[in-house]
């Protein structure tokens, strides 16, 4: 399973192939999450499906899925950045609604603000109409090396 | 309009919401004072394929969804809210083939903000995997909803 890891990364840094990455975590996979290189740096994208819709009185993205495509963005973030066989462990997760979320794709892009020997911080900006309005913007703190 | 009616009108609203219906989430309880939900156990909810890990995002999900519901029954009638932030630490692992079960309440209903928390576990309601604090800001509508 961790060869597949590294394989998979190695996919994606040489060809641009970030399928086998997200295919590697099974909530991503099933969110419909998908990366590719912008400008030298991964970016993620969750093309919109009704299936995504929060309120349908209205047609508002779920904030749930917001919250989970961030959090899934930042974790293959970090698992295309580092050298590590397993998918990093989540310890908290914080986000802020800034924008309603429309019928409309989200896209996400994620700064490593501190990476330590065992816990890394990372923050996640998310938009859909303009990279300059976020609809939400959010940060995680994830452990690198489980002790036990 | 009536306590009961008015839970019947956010079940209802509940039960239209595409998101939670894909994922399979369950009403266990329904009152003003506190939301449970149940989600089955699905091999698309894993994050860690390898040891088994239900996602920690797929967690978060529940609680947006249960933490919602919570506030819009805390409301003395029919409104909307909309999520200004979520906060959620991931306390323990969320193992595979076990339902995740999540309780929100409302801790304070203010005049335009509600306060809500929410915990989540697995076969144990006294060994949470995961708390949370969301706060939501309430808006006049004439509609049950979230997020406009």
């Amino acid at each position: 399973m961790s060869g597949d890891i590294a394989m998979a990364r190695r996919q994606a840094s040489e060809q641009g192939d970030f399928t086998a990455l997200v295919n590697a975590v099974p909530y991503a996979r099933f969110l419909g999450l998908q990366m590719f290189m912008q400008d030298d740096r991964p970016q993620a994208r969750l093309p919109f499906r009704p299936g995504l819709i929060g309120n349908p009185r209205v047609q508002a993205l779920h904030g749930g899925v917001t919250a989970a495509f961030m959090e899934n963005a930042a974790l293959l973030h970090l698992l295309y950045r580092l050298d590590i066989a397993r998918v990093p462990k989540s310890i908290d997760f914080s986000i802020d609604y800034l924008l309603p979320g429309r019928a409309q794709d989200l896209f996400a892009d994620c700064e490593i603000g501190r990476i330590g020997s065992r816990v890394a911080q990372i923050t996640v900006r998310c938009w859909q109409s303009a990279p300059s309005r976020p609809v939400a913007t959010a940060r995680l703190h994830v452990l690198l090396a489980p002790t036990a | 309009m009536s306590r009961q009616t008015l839970l019947d009108d956010i079940r209802g609203y509940f039960e239209e919401v595409p998101h939670a219906r894909e994922c399979g989430i369950r009403i266990d309880h329904l009152s003003a004072e506190r939301v449970e939900m149940g989600l089955p156990f699905r091999d698309d909810w894993l994050g860690d394929p390898a040891r088994g890990l239900i996602h920690t995002a797929v967690v978060s999900m529940l609680i947006d969804n249960a933490s919602g519901l919570a506030a819009l029954a805390a409301l003395s009638g029919p409104g909307r809210v909309a999520t200004v932030d979520l906060r959620v630490d991931y306390l323990g692992p969320a193992r595979r083939d076990l339902e995740l079960h999540c309780e929100a309440r409302c801790i304070r209903l203010a005049r335009q903000i509600v306060f809500v928390q929410a915990s989540v576990w697995q076969n144990q309601r006294e060994r949470p995997v995961a708390t949370s604090q969301a706060t939501f800001m309430r808006s006049a509508a004439r509609r049950t909803g979230m997020a406009e």
